[in-house]
């Protein structure tokens, strides 16, 4: 029987939502935000889990369920988006659509 | 030793997400990706998690990747699709992705073979008391939820939907 320091699980969960982070901020394809955006949500969903853990409690686990939930919806929605973007712009840079057509 | 499988996961799932963020071809990005969510599921076992892991590799590693595989595929119709399946699933496109994930398989089935199965983690939270928190304390929250997919399942239709001119539109009543 071994019990993870919870320290390193924060970690962890930290340089995985870094990473997550980075890829938003540089990357211009559309595609790419969307799989950093994912990125992001698990790492944090990461951190509950460990949390829990380290407490002995469900309610990380019932919060990662609920980014579940959230990360699902927001993908779908995203990627209808993703999918206009290419029909109107022929493309999938983000800067492309940085313009409003009042 | 006794976490060392921990570490070796998350060294697994950060060298995942690296790969993520620096690919240009989307498709290897996703198989990336999808490895490294089974590493943080593999995390979530250790972690004595059993539940949440089923549904990362169930509902994230499986149907949020699915759709993503379905979006790409759908942009990429018009071009000369054929020849970019090819340059997609080259060797060495998969290579990378199957030796991390052949790698994560064999920790696991050690930990089966050494554990029998159980979770390593002292302070194991089981299937059973998540599902009884899930819907005693946090009943509206999974009531929200649902209202939440609904909500994501109108707005994908609608956003999805083939672009009209605005003077077709216009027209009806």
């Amino acid at each position: 029987m071994v019990t993870i320091p919870i320290g390193h699980g924060l970690i962890v969960a930290g340089i995985l939502f870094i990473l997550g982070l980075v890829g938003v901020l540089t990357r211009r394809n559309i595609v790419f935000i969307l799989l950093s955006l994912e990125i992001m949500l698990n790492a944090a969903g990461l951190a509950f889990v460990v949390a829990g853990s380290r407490w002995q409690q469900p309610d990380g686990q019932i919060m990662f369920f609920f980014i579940l939930t959230m990360a699902a919806a927001e993908v779908s929605v995203g990627l209808a988006l993703v999918l206009q973007l290419h029909q109107r712009f022929k493309t999938l840079d983000a800067d492309a659509a940085s313009n409003m057509h009042g | 030793m006794a976490n060392f499988p921990f570490y070796f996961t998350a060294a697994i799932a950060i060298l995942a997400t690296l790969l993520v963020v620096t690919r240009l071809n989307a498709v290897h990005a996703l198989l990336y990706l999808i490895v490294s969510l089974i590493a943080v599921a593999m995390i979530f076992f250790l972690l004595g998690a059993p539940f949440v892991a089923a549904l990362e590799v169930i509902i994230y590693a499986g149907a949020i990747m699915v759709l993503f595989v379905f979006v790409i595929m759908m942009l990429n119709l018009g071009h000369q699709s054929v020849e970019q399946e090819h340059v997609w699933y080259s060797p060495r496109a998969w290579a990378g992705p199957s030796v991390i994930a052949v790698l994560l398989l064999a920790e696991f089935i050690l930990i089966i073979a050494r554990h029998g199965g159980a979770t390593t983690s002292a302070n194991e939270i089981g299937p059973r008391a998540t599902g009884i928190a899930l819907f005693s304390t946090y009943l509206l929250g999974v009531e929200l939820s649902s209202m939440l997919l609904l909500a994501g399942l109108v707005g994908a239709y609608h956003l999805g939907r083939r672009h009209q001119p605005y003077e077709s539109v216009k027209g009806e009543p």
